[in-house]
């Protein structure tokens, strides 16, 4: 049974803006779309920046890949503000429950100092290298060009300081809130010699010109490697060894590692399947970063897990670069 | 048992600790748009967060918001709440903000992005950022509050492509474009400071307010939605303001600068409010003038005693925008009704209830300059000769509005300067205007004035109506004209069954 409340029907005179329409037809379109086709201005900019006079305000020559239409990067989560923040508010919520749990039933006390010491000198120092992330896409977004990837740097931006915060929250659980346990992880950052090749890494890449290639560097190349690395293999030593709550702090990360990885394939198939010298280029940047990157990350790995660990990080970057069409 | 960290030691260790000093790259590369402005920032770690807000709970305040809001939106399209709005009329204040002020919320997010990249300091960095975010949410609520609007009256459709190209947006387009073309401190006293900490009560709030009063659900609700957003924006021009003149003694001269500047450049840009407020809303909210008087001379001035202790006065021109409160809506209105050919919304003369309502609101200027002007277009119309002018404007170079303001002291002259650069004349509203352009001449100098690109064959023609349709994609007969006759005006009747 169904029922049927009569509601008084005006005919429209249109069923959505006439960018939209020019693009996608005369129907009724998505919020998504509404929200992100055509939002940024294109043309006669009135004034060349102070600060960048060889270009404009709007500028797709800030990067070497070319596209016919910026547009074409479409959002597979098809987030806007509104989902966007519907999406995270979710999985904080989730967030919130896991380390509510892991405090009231103080599980960290639970942990071996061997343990504690590991966390502190492996997970807790990426709360800075989610910082640099966090620059890096914020440089995608305010130099990037067309709100359809503009837009999906910035989400991502401030997803990166979102997981900062909470590295640095499992740092304050390890140290009952005195801070003791950040302060020595970043020692570790500033002072070990497992991550200074990484950290000059993420030095490199803020001041690194080519925001494309920025977004490559980091999203495509550091954060796959080091995602398995951390969230995959060091994940899976922790549950060997009696760990596995710390599952709890982390899950944050793992839904949005495989949220995030959806956007990032869909752009770097998108850019390479528009012609040949977008592909040639983007091969040539990730061998250059693949380069940097195994060499920095290898002491880290051989540390914190020894034998193949590397290798099979690199595997799993080398299928997603095939995935989207890569080096083949 | 852990211990309670208070919030500011806890915000500090999950924000402003996370950034490090760098050792394999010149952190001057990394943050290069420092110095060139002048400014002496001599410790970033004086920065006070303006609030303290970390990424969990602005994902949960912000969702259940945009929960609330969305639930409006979509109560107000099933039941065709543009129904229930005062009088047709206002839909043309909606047209406005559309092409006009939303795609300003797109270039605040692009500015607040750039400089939540580019700060040396994590702190206003992370601000910022957290700013340009709020900025995207806005643009883009607007957009899906006007979407419905879209489909049921002209003149909202090719908003962004209006917004690029049309004569009288390059108002609003241009000032955006100025204060992100400018260095990351002087932005932030452009938009952080003078436009979202003084002038916001002014601009988006007035817009609300009509809705507000004019029966207009879904952008009230998007008013009420954005309400802590904005006060977030400006603790945070505040803070920005209070920084840079506590950091170093020579930065208040350059901030004192950008200040007369941006208040000369805001108090233009007004004029659209000015004239939104007391001629588009059918029901009025308050007069131009004390809006001006509450917002800006109460408010400002008590913030402005504030500052005096930091040494930053007045901006310049204060008295003359005083007097300017009593006649800019009235030049403003006259102005597009004169040219509503070639408007993207429509115009109208005042009602006479409007009229005398005018005279009691300004009963030291109306009666005197402006009410004779619509007694007279009043005749005209009912004569059947509804006044269009032939001529295009001459434009101010710096705030691109046309050459419509009188001298204050004698509202029967109009107000011209101007000034020889590198062997060309350029022209300019008022003294203001003149001494931003002097200041820095190579910057203006550039800007891309649509009427002089028109007589320069850069916009299509060879008539202007081929510009309006061909160029700015107007569709004419409907989007444009007087409200009278328009297809707006005549679905209206029909929904409500009059005749």
């Amino acid at each position: 049974m169904t029922i049927e409340i009569k509601t008084a029907t005006l005919e429209p005179v249109r069923n959505t803006f006439a960018h939209i329409e020019r693009r996608f037809g005369d129907k009724p379109a998505t919020r998504y779309q509404e929200a992100t086709y055509d939002v940024q201005s294109e043309e006669f900019f009135h004034y060349r920046p102070l600060w960048q006079p060889e270009k404009e305000l709007n500028d797709p020559s800030r990067t070497a890949i070319l596209m016919a239409d910026w547009y074409d990067f479409k959002d597979p989560r098809q987030f806007y503000y509104g989902t966007y923040v519907q999406s995270r508010s979710k999985m904080q919520e989730a967030a919130e429950n896991n380390y509510a749990f892991f405090e009231k039933r103080n599980l960290a006390s639970h942990l071996p100092d061997s343990i504690t010491e590991k966390l502190i000198r492996y997970l807790v120092p990426l709360r800075h290298l989610e910082h640099g992330a966090n620059l890096n896409n914020m440089y995608a977004s305010s130099y990037g060009y067309g709100t359809a990837i503009t837009q999906a740097c910035l989400y991502n931006g401030m997803d990166r300081l979102g997981i900062a915060q909470y590295l640095s929250r499992i740092g304050l659980i390890l140290d009952g809130n005195s801070g003791d346990a950040l302060a020595e992880a970043k020692l570790v950052w500033m002072n070990e010699s497992i991550w200074q090749g990484i950290r000059a890494a993420a030095e490199k890449m803020t001041v690194t010109e080519d925001w494309f290639e920025v977004l490559v560097a980091q999203d495509v190349v550091l954060d796959s490697l080091m995602h398995d690395l951390i969230y995959n293999q060091f994940d899976q030593w922790l549950q060997d060894n009696g760990a596995q709550d710390i599952g709890m702090l982390t899950e944050f990360m793992q839904v949005w590692n495989k949220d995030t990885s959806r956007w990032v394939d869909a752009t770097l198939k998108i850019a390479a399947a528009e012609s040949d010298e977008n592909k040639a280029l983007l091969e040539k940047w990730i061998c250059e970063w693949k380069g940097i990157l195994l060499e920095a990350l290898a002491p880290l790995a051989d540390d914190m897990l020894g034998g193949d660990a590397l290798s099979q990080a690199e595997a799993a970057l080398d299928k997603r670069l095939t995935k989207a069409g890569l080096f083949k | 048992m852990a211990k309670k960290l208070n919030i500011k030691d806890k915000y500090r260790l999950l924000t402003r600790d996370l950034d490090w000093e760098y050792s394999y790259e010149d952190r001057k590369e990394a943050f290069p748009f420092e110095e060139f402005e002048g400014i002496k920032i001599t410790d970033w770690s004086k920065w006070e967060d303006p609030f303290r807000l970390t990424m969990d709970s602005y994902w949960k305040y912000q969702a259940e918001k945009e929960k609330k809001l969305y639930a409006i939106f979509d109560a107000f399209s099933q039941n065709n709440g543009h129904l229930n709005v005062s009088d047709p009329r206002y839909v043309n204040a909606l047209k406005l903000f559309l092409t006009g002020v939303s795609p300003l919320e797109y270039q605040a997010y692009q500015g607040f992005a750039h400089v939540g990249r580019q700060f040396g300091g994590v702190g206003a960095r992370v601000a910022c950022q957290m700013q340009a975010i709020d900025e995207l949410r806005h643009v883009q609520t607007q957009i899906h509050a006007m979407s419905h609007y879209n489909k049921f009256f002209d003149g909202f459709q090719d908003y962004s492509h209006m917004h690029d190209r049309v004569w009288y947006l390059s108002v609003p387009k241009s000032f955006f474009n100025d204060a992100r073309a400018a260095g990351p401190f002087e932005f932030m006293v452009a938009i952080g400071f003078s436009f979202e900490y003084v002038l916001t009560n002014l601009l988006f709030v007035p817009f609300m307010s009509g809705a507000a009063h004019n029966g207009d659900m879904a952008t009230v609700t998007f008013g009420f939605s954005a309400q802590s957003d904005e006060a977030r924006h400006m603790t945070l021009g505040l803070e920005v303001i209070k920084f840079l003149l506590e950091q170093h003694e020579d930065n208040v001269p350059i901030v004192q600068k950008w200040i007369d500047k941006w208040f000369w450049r805001g108090s233009r840009l007004l004029t659209i409010v000015a004239m939104m407020m007391d001629y588009m809303l059918p029901n009025k909210v308050m007069s131009w003038k004390e809006a001006w008087e509450v917002y800006f001379e109460e408010a400002g001035g008590a913030l402005f005693k504030d500052l005096a202790r930091y040494g930053i006065k007045m901006p310049k021109y204060a008295e003359t925008i005083e007097k300017e409160k009593e006649h800019i809506s009235h030049q403003a209105w006259w102005t597009f009704y004169t040219h509503g050919h070639a408007a993207g919304f429509h115009t109208w003369i005042p009602t006479d209830e409007e009229l005398d309502w005018l005279s009691e609101k300004y009963p030291d200027t109306f009666d005197k300059y402006y009410r004779p002007r619509w007694e007279l277009a009043k005749e005209m119309e009912a004569k059947g000769e509804r006044f269009y002018t032939k001529a295009l404007p001459q434009l101010c170079t710096t705030c691109q509005i046309p050459m419509l303001f009188t001298e204050m002291d004698d509202p029967t002259l109009n107000s011209f300067r101007d000034t020889v650069h590198n062997g060309e004349r350029y022209h300019f509203c008022s003294d203001g205007c003149k001494d931003i352009f002097e200041d820095e001449p190579e910057k203006y100098v550039q800007s891309w004035l649509p009427v002089h690109q028109i007589f320069q064959g850069n916009c299509g023609g060879p008539d202007v109506e081929n510009v309006l349709s061909d160029f700015y994609r107007m569709n004419l007969g409907e989007d444009n004209m007087d409200m009278k006759g328009s297809p707006d005006e005549k679905r209206w009747k029909q929904w409500k069954g009059v005749a």
